[in-house]
């Protein structure tokens, strides 16, 4: 009885978020809506440029953190001697993870704003939140990796298998819905983050779209934050119809790739 | 059917010409703990060795040394030579996967790779047969087909090939452990207790297929089980403590143990 109690108390602000969006922001939804530049100020018209530069933003985002992420989960585990340095990083890791993301932001404006010279850019935005994820990817894929019995690689060991052919045969495709889970979390982080992207790459109002990763872009929820807090006369349903948007994104996406980890559970037969 | 690798370090290392494992003054610690003391053991080619001894004593640790799995852990120094058909297997030139894939091991719990049967008896051929790109289907099936009838698995088998290995009964697994070493050709098999894990029945199934291993491969059996011993083995090795007490037939052993520590094991005095 009492789980039942605590598991409503979990799914309740849920269904009452999701419930509120529907009703107050469904009325906004509509295709000139997703498909149109704001108007008037941005208490009009729709929200396409937020929507593509969230996209952009997100997958250079991962197209960076990903790969860096697997890499270095995959030494960690297999690779790395047990010895004080790679305790060392590991508790960097675990610390990088707790870094608020606004200090990621002003990180991402020194770094790559400022010192590397890209400017205030999808490319520095992006690699300010692949930065702020990147241990959340780690993390996922190392424990998945690590979660591959040891049964399984001595199995390879023993009929001659290198360090390699256990990984790439064995390992990986274990660990490969361990990792899609770091991922999934990575993708709904992402997403949503405002802070580090504000001062990197994300602009106020752009009704153009970006053409390059050296553009600046609109992002659904920094464009959701000026809305609702920064520009006067905003009527009600559209910060809603925004939020709603954005949501429908993150679980479209995390639905996605469940499939996609189903799928290839399904294909490797164990 | 075996190959020797190279004869010239044989007359430096003092090998007789007749041994398939070879090792001298063989000392290994895991970390400061000493685990093998100076381990001289001339195991035969073509025979059925088996090592005894209570808990504790190394058994795994010897077995685990030969096949190079041990260094695995960082923390485990190995201490004089083993020679594998007269080859040093810790000597610079030596490639670690050639070893290996001389060499197999079936552990005391099968551990059958969660992938089909027939992908689980090729899995190690494959890993070896980079050369080639693509293998003939027939060919693969060649391969399956006469790995598992060497292990007297292919009748009950031969339907489901392409379903889990892990849906296996214990005994069923354990003789497919041995069969998916066979396609890479091994000289020897390393077993570790190979029986525990199963019933009598399968005991006496997988007992009855390394007898009929004998001969074609080298064949080292750890076990607890003194009429397991006595029954499937044609040499016996007794270690306590980290030593070799006494190495002979198997016959000799049981009937007229040398030493004083293998009668009173084999009579069931120790753990
Ligand atoms: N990975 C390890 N790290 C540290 N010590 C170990 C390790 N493996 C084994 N030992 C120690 O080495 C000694 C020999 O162990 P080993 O596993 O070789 O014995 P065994 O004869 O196989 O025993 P059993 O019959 O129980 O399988 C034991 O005292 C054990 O505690
Ligand atoms: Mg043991």
């Amino acid at each position: 009885m009492l789980f039942l109690i605590m598991t409503a108390l979990l799914i309740l602000p849920v269904l009452i978020i999701l419930a509120t969006l529907i009703y107050k922001g469904g009325p906004a939804i509509s295709w000139e809506f997703l498909f149109d530049d704001p108007r008037e100020g941005m208490t009009a018209g729709g929200i396409f440029p937020a929507l593509v530069g969230t996209i952009w933003l997100v997958a250079v985002a991962l197209l960076v953190s990903v790969p860096l992420g697997v890499a270095a989960a995959l030494y960690l585990s297999e690779f790395a001697p047990d010895n004080w340095f790679t305790r060392f990083i590991n508790l960097c890791i675990i610390n990088l993870a707790g870094v608020p993301s606004i200090v990621h932001a002003l990180f991402g404006v020194g770094a790559f704003v400022l010192f590397f010279g890209f400017g205030t850019s999808i490319l520095a935005a992006s690699l300010t939140l692949a930065i702020m994820t990147l241990p959340i990817v780690i993390v996922a894929t190392r424990e998945s990796l690590q979660a591959v019995p040891l049964a399984f690689r001595e199995a390879c060991w023993n009929m001659g298998a290198t360090r390699w052919q256990t990984i790439h045969r064995v390992v990986l495709p274990n660990a490969v819905s361990g990792i899609l889970t770091g991922v999934i979390l990575e993708v709904s982080r992402t997403t949503g983050e405002t802070a580090p992207i504000m001062f990197t790459g994300a602009a106020f109002f752009l009704p153009f779209l970006p053409t390059s990763v050296f553009d600046q872009t609109m992002a659904m929820s920094l464009h959701l934050f000026v809305i609702s807090t920064q520009v006067p006369g905003v009527p009600d349903h559209l910060p809603y119809g925004v939020a709603l948007v954005l949501i429908a994104m993150v679980l479209t996406m995390n639905a996605a790739s469940i499939g996609l980890r189903m799928y290839l559970r399904g294909k490797k037969k164990w | 059917m075996h190959e020797p690798i190279m004869n010239e370090t044989r007359a430096a290392n003092g090998g007789n010409g007749h041994d398939a494992i070879f090792t001298r003054d063989l000392n290994l610690w895991y970390g400061d703990f000493q685990a093998l003391f100076d381990v001289n053991l001339a195991i035969k080619d073509g025979m059925i060795t088996s090592l005894i001894g209570p808990s504790g004593c190394g058994k795994t640790t010897f077995l685990r040394s030969i096949n190079r799995i041990n260094e695995r852990l960082g923390y485990v120094r190995t201490e004089g030579s083993i020679l594998v058909f007269d080859t040093d297997i810790y000597g610079g030139e030596v490639e670690l996967a050639q070893v290996r894939k001389q060499i197999g091991m079936v552990f005391q719990r099968p551990n059958p790779l969660p992938i089909s049967i027939s992908d689980n008896v090729l899995f190690g051929f494959q890993l070896h047969g980079e050369g080639r790109t693509r293998m003939h289907k027939s060919e693969k099936e060649e391969i399956v087909e006469a790995a598992l009838k060497q292990v007297l698995l292919w009748d009950t088998v031969k339907d489901r090939l392409d379903s889990k290995a892990t849906e296996l009964s214990l005994e069923e697994q354990q003789k497919l452990c041995i069969a998916r070493l066979l396609p890479v050709k091994p000289t020897i098999l390393l077993m570790d207790e190979p029986c525990s894990a199963l019933d009598p029945k399968g005991t006496e199934a997988v007992e009855e297929l390394i007898w009929e291993l004998r001969g074609d491969y080298t064949i080292v059996i750890v076990t607890h089980n003194m009429a397991q011993a006595r029954r499937a083995s044609e040499e016996c090795i007794f270690m306590l403590m980290g030593k070799v007490v006494e190495h002979t037939a198997t016959e000799d052993m049981f009937v007229t143990p040398a030493k004083k520590e293998t009668a009173d094991y084999i009579e069931g005095r120790y753990g």
